[in-house]
């Protein structure tokens, strides 16, 4: 058959393009999935210095003249609370270097100490009364640019004029290294406290309880709304009625309006009309709302959608309402992907940046802060923050910031899909 | 009557009764052959069956009785679907169509197709026709392409009715014209076999004889199968007629004979209504 | 006493009525002469508790918002020297004596006398505005409960009355959509019809000189021509391309192969990990651009320079590519917007029914040959759906430009420099000290005026046509 003849001559050329094909999609899968593993192991190879911090052995001289005391047998909190701990740590260092005299060196040995050793030393005082007048063997946090030494992000071999750290400083490190005197340790600050100015006493306490405070706000608004909202119009509105399609055609478009428009809507509205507090935590809450609601309706209907039609009506068949149709069978049934839709949201709305910043949750915030009205920031403003301070020390805090987010949704994404699979019914 | 179950089954079809070989002018031809679905549940048993040139063979028989699975085989279709085990000689004009050195694009293009529920593409009624063609690489320039595609509409007997709308997309016909479309399109790679699986099951009975009329006439040229719903289909437009119970070819033999006097009592039960 | 207070304590008044109206009920179930309830009798309870805080806490939302304003008002209308100054400057003085208010009248911080008068007043009429609100709270509270207890027989139809007033509540709930967009619209339009009153829209969007300057004195601005937006709608598009001719082909391809070829295993396994990217916060994305992918592909231009000078190619030697190129910031952007190429088009083309690609694989084509010759073109116009909400995202996106590209406003077609976007300007332009009216603050605005619509017509075509297509298949 002479076209069977044409089809097997043109054979070749057409397998050569499916493997053609083939060779492609794989490629182009690859690529991504690539993409994806540099991002995250670049910036977790970034945060690991973050989860250290270098601090210095010392026998600290709690002498009373030091800490402008009154020579007395026991101190009120106060007053141990307003002594001076400035001189402790370098009295302590000059001690052990005794051969540095001259004054720019003194100064360098001095900023061999984070300037927040002092307030530690305070609270261990503050802690253990009777240290006053004792001598004691304690771990005291390390400056910004000796810590970035010690974890090897400022490289020795370069030429000294290049380095932050001068040669001298170096020579101490390695003492001190030789008499054990300066380790790494678990960075604890990095969890207790706020944000601060030195790279080596900043924290996310101040970022995660906003975040906590934000999305406690949002999730306490926007779940009521759009679970009522999506009950309505799935059970209740009438059909191919023109209002109802606007309302719908609506959500539909709020749930891709960029972000920022929100936040332009939060400050516009919220603060300058309503006059809520900037930067607190209810402002952000009330923009995230608005932002999650669409998401929570959507996936909210669907759930509704889904629970079958058989269930209804041998409901009212028995007798019940519709609103009692609702709450006593759909809605339960409907729950688990409820939840789903919403922690997806929640997860959403806790990354969220831009109009977070338009409202006003961008400022320098050091104070914890303890309710919705006080001014905070958020993790992943934090995270913006940082990225633009200059100090070396910040980079690895921002990784250690985004690897900390990165695992809250990781877990969040987790529980959405642990429940949707567990509560998954087959009609 | 009650169904027997299955060993009584075997037993009662231990052979294809009629005639289920022929001498000569063979197109394709089945030897023994059984196909598996999951590989614990068998859909056809034992299948022995020859198909002659230049005729229409029509597969009847109750529902799920396996028809459309031995037809899909022929084009070997049930290749796309996962699990599914054949077993046993098919040949198409004496080669074995699962040997290793047959392409399963080029028996395609040697065994088209038509399906129940008419699936012209998303596209205008030219393309429609022109898709194998181009695919095969048929032709060498415009002109001949636009002379095969006059030649099939012509064939499935729709020229006249869209010689002046072939670039209007092929889903806007209605059901009997996208079906004869859907003829056109297969005939179009000149194809020597062609299988039809309930072609006008989902067409109104004026669609329906219009279909039937161009299959007779496009006997001529090619060899059909037919598989059907419908008896009585099969007793206007097929030369022979095959009946299939329960994955089993009961009887084969001329259409006339069949409807006339069945050698079978399974065959007699069906066709007098007994059940369907 | 604070609005929570207040709150808290109607919200206990409620419960009080639901389990007194309750009881009432269930008293008459238990009556002796067995009268015959209407509904159950949670839904009395139900009712009480309703007609107590509802109406209450209606008042109580209304006065609060409108509070303050009434009150600023009536101060500014008691002092002439108030009434006279023009509306930025009202804001001004307002602020101080709020704060006056706020530190304590005792102590005397202030150096003007008047503003120590105005925040007595204000502070007289606080309390008489408290002491009204709560008054007129709490009477409206008990009234409520008043009348439901009085209005409540056996025959009474309350569960009725209660899923009305239920029904209602979940309106309003969906109600809250519409208004957000109308406090969008309005929000913004409002802004950029003040900007615009004073900068013509002409020159706002073709005009290519970006340098958005406080008018120091009348008639400054125009002249020096500092609020022309071209070149930011210019950026935002050159990044969009940029990110697009990332994501496209990588979705649209990936798609294809994970919805056609690749066997369920992987695709089960594949799809979720590509979906990642989709969940990865936009600021990480930005943070990594702006310090890793920038500086690389500032490295790699580079490193081509000193290519094409050793070897004399001009086409390398010549290269600066800068640190925020456009470059940098659109392979990321494209990157995160992948993931919706990814699930769009993987969705459209599942949904292309399996009989039309029986259809062709009966007519002896290959596997991609059915893919691109039938399967593709029929979900073409859901993918390019997919692609125009894709695009619309990539335009609102606003933390990797913001961290990743610049905030110079330069005009130029070669992705190695640097330029910056709509989205940008707007949070330089709104973070930062300024006071609300300033032209500055306006022309943002302005910018999100434009973002949101061309956002808008984007979305809107985007979901007709999947919409459109989605029908075909049905």
């Amino acid at each position: 058959m002479n076209n069977l003849e044409i089809v097997k001559a043109g054979l070749n050329k057409r397998y050569a393009k499916e493997r053609r094909f083939k060779f492609y999609g794989i490629f182009s899968i690859s690529l991504s999935m690539l993409f994806l593993f540099f991002l995250l192991f670049d910036i977790g190879a970034k945060s690991i210095p973050a989860f250290t911090q270098t601090y210095i052995n010392l026998d600290i001289e709690f002498d009373k003249k030091s800490m402008k005391l009154q020579d007395q047998d026991s101190y009120s909190e106060e007053t141990l609370f307003s002594a001076s701990y400035s001189k402790l740590g370098r009295n302590a260092l000059y001690k052990l270097f005794p051969e540095v005299t001259e004054r720019k060196q003194k100064k360098a040995l001095r900023q061999m100490l984070s300037s927040g050793a002092r307030y530690d030393l305070r609270d261990a005082v503050l802690e253990n009364n009777d240290y006053v007048g004792t001598t004691q063997n304690l771990w005291v946090l390390a400056g910004d640019d000796i810590d970035a030494f010690v974890k090897g992000l400022i490289d020795r071999n370069i030429p000294e004029a290049d380095r932050r750290v001068k040669d001298y400083q170096v020579e101490w490190v390695d003492t001190l290294k030789a008499q054990n005197k300066i380790e790494r340790r678990f960075n604890i600050n990095f969890f207790t406290s706020g944000d601060s100015r030195e790279p080596e006493q900043a924290g996310i306490l101040g970022a995660l309880k906003g975040s906590f405070y934000t999305m406690l706000v949002t999730l306490l608004l926007s779940f009521p709304i759009a679970v009522s909202a999506a009950i309505y119009l799935e059970e209740f509105a009438p059909k191919n009625n023109w209002w109802i399609d606007i309302i719908e055609i609506n959500i539909n478009n709020l749930a891709a309006v960029p972000s920022i428009v929100f936040g332009i809507l939060g400050l516009a509205v919220y603060i300058n009309v309503f006059g809520v507090p900037r930067s607190a935590p209810l402002v952000g809450g009330l923009v995230l709302t608005l932002m999650t609601l669409p998401t929570i309706i959507i996936s909210t209907r669907a759930a509704l959608k889904s629970v079958p039609p058989s269930i209804r009506e041998a409901a009212l068949s028995i007798g019940a309402s519709k609103m009692q149709v609702i709450t006593h069978h759909v809605l339960p049934l409907a729950m688990p992907g409820i939840l789903t839709g919403s922690i997806i949201g929640m997860a959403q709305a806790l990354g969220e940046t831009a109009p977070l910043l338009m409202i006003g949750m961008v400022a320098f915030v050091a104070d914890i802060p303890q309710s919705i009205l006080d001014p905070a920031t958020v993790l992943p403003v934090q995270v913006f923050i940082w990225s633009d301070s200059p100090e070396r020390g910040f980079i690895a805090l921002t990784s250690a910031a985004i690897v900390t987010l990165l695992v809250f949704l990781f877990f969040m994404n987790l529980v959405a899909i642990v429940l949707r699979k567990k509560f998954e019914t087959r009609w | 009557m009650e169904i027997s179950d299955n060993m009584d089954l075997d037993q009662e079809i231990s052979k294809t009764v009629g005639s289920p070989l022929l001498e000569s002018k063979v197109r394709i031809a089945c030897r023994d052959v059984n196909v598996f679905y999951n590989k614990n549940v068998q859909a056809i048993f034992n299948v022995n069956l020859d198909i002659g040139k230049n005729q229409i063979l029509a597969m009847i028989g109750p529902s799920g009785c396996g028809k459309s699975t031995l037809l899909r085989c022929f084009n070997r279709m049930n290749d796309t679907i996962e699990d599914c085990v054949i077993d046993g000689l098919i040949e198409l004009d004496g080669e074995n169509i699962h040997s290793k050195k047959i392409d399963p694009v080029v028996l395609r293009a040697n065994v088209g197709m038509v399906f129940q529920k008419p699936n012209p593409f998303p596209k205008s009624i030219y393309d429609n026709v022109a898709y194998g063609p181009r695919l095969h690489g048929l032709t060498q320039n415009n002109s001949e392409l636009d002379d095969i595609v006059e030649e099939s509409l012509t064939k499935a007997g729709l020229w006249k009715e869209t010689k002046d709308r072939l670039n209007k997309p092929g889903t806007g016909l209605s059901g009997g014209q996208q079906q004869r479309l859907c003829i056109a399109r297969a005939i179009a790679v000149k194809p020597e076999v062609i299988l039809m699986d309930e072609p006008t099951s989902a067409l109104d009975p004026i669609a329906t004889a219009t279909i039937e009329e161009l299959m007779s006439e496009l006997k001529s040229a090619y060899t059909i199968v037919i598989v059907t719903h419908s008896m009585q289909q099969a007793a206007r437009i097929s030369d022979r007629t095959a009946y299939f119970h329960l994955g089993r070819l009961v009887e084969v033999d001329e259409t006339g004979h069949i409807f006339t006097n069945p050698n079978h009592s399974l065959t007699e039960n069906y066709i007098t209504g007994r059940f369907g | 006493m604070s609005n929570l207070e207040i709150l808290l304590i109607l919200i206990i008044a409620a419960a009080i009525a639901y389990y007194a109206t309750k009881r009432q009920a269930q008293s008459w179930q238990a009556s002796r002469d067995k009268t015959k309830l209407d509904s159950l009798p949670n839904y009395y309870g139900y009712f009480g508790a309703i007609c107590t805080l509802l109406p209450a806490l209606i008042v109580l939302s209304f006065w609060s918002f409108i509070e303050g304003n009434i009150i600023s008002a009536l101060v500014v209308s008691k002092f002439e020297r108030l009434s006279a100054l023009n509306a930025s400057d009202l804001s001004l003085v307002m602020n101080e004596i709020k704060i006056i208010v706020e530190s304590g009248l005792s102590e005397k911080n202030s150096n003007d006398l008047f503003y120590e008068k105005a925040a007595v007043l204000i502070e007289r009429y606080s309390s008489v505005s408290l002491f009204l609100k709560v008054a007129s709270v709490f009477a409206l509270s008990i009234l409520g409960f008043m009348y439901a207890y009085l209005k409540i027989t056996p025959r009474f139809k309350a569960r009725k009355k209660v899923e009305k007033t239920a029904v209602y509540l979940l309106l309003l709930s969906a109600l809250v959509a519409i208004l957000t967009t109308a406090g969008i619209i309005f929000s913004v339009l409002f802004e950029s019809i003040a900007f615009f009153s004073q900068i013509s829209i002409f020159d706002f969007v073709f005009g290519t000189h970006w340098s958005p300057q406080i008018a120091i004195r009348e008639g400054q601005v125009s002249s020096t021509g500092g609020f022309g937006a071209f070149p930011l709608f210019w950026g935002t598009i050159l990044i969009s391309i940029i990110a697009m001719i990332v994501a496209a082909p990588l979705g649209l391809i990936s798609a294809i192969y994970l919805a056609e070829y690749a066997q369920p295993k992987i695709r089960n396994v594949v799809k979720p990990i590509l979906e990642i990217l989709a969940g990865v916060p936009t600021v990480v994305y930005g943070f990594f651009a702006a310090l890793t992918v920038g500086p690389m592909v500032s490295g790699f231009g580079d490193r081509l320079n000193e290519f094409g000078m050793s070897f004399e190619i001009e086409l390398f030697a010549g290269l600066v590519v800068s640190s925020e190129s456009a470059l940098a910031a659109g392979l990321v952007m494209g990157m995160m917007i992948m993931p919706f190429i990814l699930s769009l088009s993987d969705d459209v083309i599942s949904a292309v029914p399996d009989s039309l690609r029986d259809g062709s694989i009966a007519m002896g084509s290959t596997k991609s040959e059915t893919v691109w010759k039938v399967v593709f073109p029929a979900a073409l116009p859901g993918i390019v759906g997919g692609f125009l909400l894709a695009i619309s995202r990539a335009i609102g996106e606003t933390m990797i430009v913001l961290m990743a590209a610049g905030v110079a406003a330069n005009l130029t077609a070669n992705p190695l420099n640097s330029v910056t976007t709509v989205t940008t300007q707007i949070v330089v332009l709104l973070t930062g000290d300024q006071e609300f009216d300033s032209i500055k603050t306006l022309s943002a605005f302005a910018l999100a005026l434009g973002l949101f619509v061309t956002t808008l017509i984007l979305n809107i075509l985007a979901l007709q046509i999947v919409r459109r297509y989605r029908e075909q298949y049905e």
